[in-house]
C-alpha cells in the first residue's frame, strides 16, 4: 500500500500544446483531430478511473504452458 | 506457396475484479466463464462447433487453440474469433454477477505478461515433413524468431527491481532463455521440441514455436504467421542455411526488444553486425527470389509486399505504423495518453492502460477501442470472424469435427474429441478417425 502515494498522478493546470498557425482549413483540421484524441483519451478515462494501482496488483498469473 | 497446416495456442491472462463487500472466488468466476462456452456445464476442455478447443490451463487460465487452418489468413480469423468467443463469454459472466448482487467483473487479456513477472504463451505450430533435418531447419530459423518481434512483438511495459518501467518491443522475448528445449515454463526455449504431429507421424512432425507474443493488431498477427510459413518453405526446400547464425541469438533477443529505435545491431557468427531491420530484409528478400522463381501466387505477393511496405516504414517510423503493428499501436497510444493526461511511465494508470489494450472485451478493450474508431488497419472483416466462431475452416479436417459436433449438440448426444478422433459416447459408440488434417470430406 505504501507504494501507492509513490505513484499519485502528475496533473496540471497549463496546456504544453502550441496554438497552430496557418489556414482556417489546417486550423480546422487540427481542431478536429485534436478533438477526436480527447475523445479517445476520456473513453481511456472511463475503463481506467477505477482503482488502476489496484487493479495492476491484483493482475497476477499462477503460471501456465 | 504449398499447402500447410497452422495452428494457434493462446493463454489468457483472467482477473476478477470484486468491487463489493461479499466474498467470491476468482475460480467460481472463471467455471462462470467456462459455462457459457463448454457444451457440458463440467467440463474445463471441449471442442467446439468452430473446430478448435478451449480449455482451462494449469494456473486458472482459459486457452483456446484454433482449428487446424491451411491459409494464414483462416489463422487471423480463427484466432480473433477465439477472443470474440472469450468476450462474448466474459460478458455473460458479468450479467451473472450482476443477477447475484455481486459488484464486479471479469478481465480476459490476449497478453503475455502480469504483473508479478510471469509469462504465458502464445504457441504457433507447423507442419513440417518428418525428413527435414530439424537442427538444420531451427538453425536456419533462429535468427528470423529473435527478429520478427519487430512486426509482430505487442510491446509492453516493464518494471525493473528498481522499479524503474520501460517499453519494450516484445514483452515474451524477455523470458525467452534458450534457442531450443523440450521446456515450457523453466526455461523457455524459442523453438520447443515438443512433437505432436496429431497426424501421421512417419510423415510430419509439429514445428512448435512459443517466442511470440500474442497479437490484438490484425496485420501483427498476419505477418507473424504469414513471414514464418514463407521462410519455412524456403528453408525447407534448402535454401538461406545459416549464413544470418548470430553469435548469442538469447542475448540478440533482448536487446532488440529494448531498442524501440531499431537501432541496435547484433553480431552474427561471421562477425558481421546488423539491425533488426536488415537481418528481416535478408529472408524477405531469400523468400522473394524463391517465391518469384516459383511462379508466385496473388496471395504470396501480397505478403511479400505487406511484408516489404512494414519493414520500409519500420526503417524510416513511418506515421502509417501506428495502425499496422502492434507494439508501434500501443507504444504511441501510451504516449498520448501521458501527454495529454500528464501521467509518467510508472504511474499504475499507465500501468493498466499497458494491460487494458489487451482485454478482449468490446467496450473495455482499448485495442478495440481504437478498432471501433477506426484507428487500426484490418485483415479480416466483422462479418467473417463472427462466422468464424461459429462454424469451422472448411479446407481441412477442422471442418469434420465442426459440423460432427454441432450435429452432436443439436441431437443432445454425448461425444468425446480430440485432434485425431470423435466418438458418439451413446451405444453402438460410432467413431470417427481423421488421421489426415489435409482432408476436409469424410474418408
Amino acid at each position: 500500500m505504501s507504494q501507492r502515494t509513490k505513484h499519485t498522478p502528475k496533473r496540471e493546470e497549463t496546456s504544453p500544446e502550441p496554438e497552430e498557425k496557418g489556414g482556417e482549413a489546417a486550423t480546422e483540421r487540427a481542431k478536429k483531430v485534436r478533438e477526436e484524441a480527447d475523445d479517445i483519451l476520456d473513453k481511456i478515462d472511463e475503463v481506467l478511473e477505477k482503482n488502476a494501482a489496484g487493479f495492476v496488483k491484483s493482475f497476477i498469473q499462477k503460471g501456465g504452458e | 506457396m504449398h499447402r500447410r497446416i497452422i495452428g494457434l495456442e493462446s493463454e489468457y491472462g483472467f482477473l476478477f475484479i470484486n468491487r463489493g463487500e461479499r466474498i467470491f472466488p476468482s475460480e467460481r468466476a472463471l467455471e462462470y466463464l467456462f459455462q457459457g462456452i463448454m457444451p457440458n456445464s463440467w467440463s474445463r476442455d471441449a471442442f467446439l462447433p468452430n473446430g478448435a478447443r478451449i480449455y482451462q490451463d494449469t494456473g486458472s487460465h482459459p486457452e483456446y487453440s484454433t482449428p487446424e487452418c491451411d491459409s494464414v489468413r483462416d489463422v487471423v480469423l480463427f484466432d480473433k474469433a477465439g477472443e470474440r468467443i472469450l468476450s462474448k463469454a466474459a460478458e455473460r459472466v458479468d450479467r451473472l454477477l450482476l443477477r447475484e448482487g455481486i459488484e464486479g467483473e471479469v478481465h480476459v487479456l490476449k497478453n503475455n505478461t502480469d504483473s508479478a513477472g510471469n509469462s504465458y504463451g502464445c504457441h504457433e505450430n507447423y507442419l513440417i515433413d518428418r525428413n527435414v533435418t530439424f537442427w538444420r531447419l531451427s538453425r536456419s530459423l533462429i535468427p528470423f524468431f529473435v527478429t520478427r518481434q519487430i512486426v509482430s512483438g505487442a510491446g509492453g511495459l516493464v518494471r525493473d527491481s528498481e522499479d524503474h518501467v520501460r517499453f519494450v518491443i516484445s514483452p515474451r522475448a524477455l523470458h525467452i532463455r534458450e534457442k531450443i528445449s523440450c521446456s515450457t515454463t523453466s526455461s523457455r526455449p524459442i523453438i520447443n521440441t515438443r512433437d505432436e504431429p496429431h497426424s501421421d507421424p512417419q510423415k510430419y512432425r509439429r514445428l512448435h514455436i512459443i517466442v511470440g507474443d500474442s497479437n490484438m493488431s490484425e496485420v501483427s498477427d498476419l505477418l507473424k504467421v504469414a513471414t514464418t510459413s514463407l521462410v519455412l518453405e524456403v528453408v525447407e526446400a534448402g535454401g538461406i542455411s545459416d549464413r544470418l547464425s548470430l553469435e548469442d541469438p538469447i542475448a540478440a533477443i533482448r536487446t532488440i526488444s529494448e531498442d524501440p529505435s531499431l537501432s541496435a545491431r547484433v553480431r552474427l557468427e561471421s562477425g558481421k553486425e546488423m539491425t533488426a531491420i536488415e537481418i528481416q530484409r535478408a529472408y524477405l528478400e531469400a523468400c522473394q527470389e524463391y517465391f518469384v522463381r516459383e511462379k508466385t501466387e496473388d496471395s504470396v505477393r501480397d505478403i511479400l509486399n505487406l511484408w516489404e511496405k512494414i519493414l520500409g516504414e519500420l526503417s524510416r517510423d513511418d506515421e502509417s505504423l501506428g495502425r499496422e503493428i502492434d507494439w508501434v499501436i500501443k507504444r504511441r497510444l501510451l504516449e498520448r495518453y501521458m501527454k495529454g493526461r500528464h501521467h509518467g511511465l510508472d504511474d499504475p494508470e499507465t500501468a493498466m492502460l499497458d494491460y487494458q489494450y489487451h482485454d478482449v472485451d468490446e467496450k473495455r478493450g482499448l485495442y478495440n477501442l481504437l478498432l471501433r474508431q477506426g484507428e487500426v488497419a484490418r485483415i479480416a472483416s466483422d462479418r467473417e470472424i463472427d462466422a468464424a466462431m461459429v462454424s469451422p475452416p472448411r479446407t481441412t479436417r477442422a471442418r469434420l469435427r465442426g459440423e460432427h459436433i454441432r450435429a452432436a449438440l443439436a441431437d443432445h448426444r454425448s461425444f468425446t474429441a480430440d485432434w485425431t478422433y470423435m466418438r458418439l459416447n451413446d451405444t453402438p459408440q460410432e467413431t470417427f478417425f481423421w488421421m489426415d488434417p489435409f482432408c476436409a470430406t469424410e474418408p
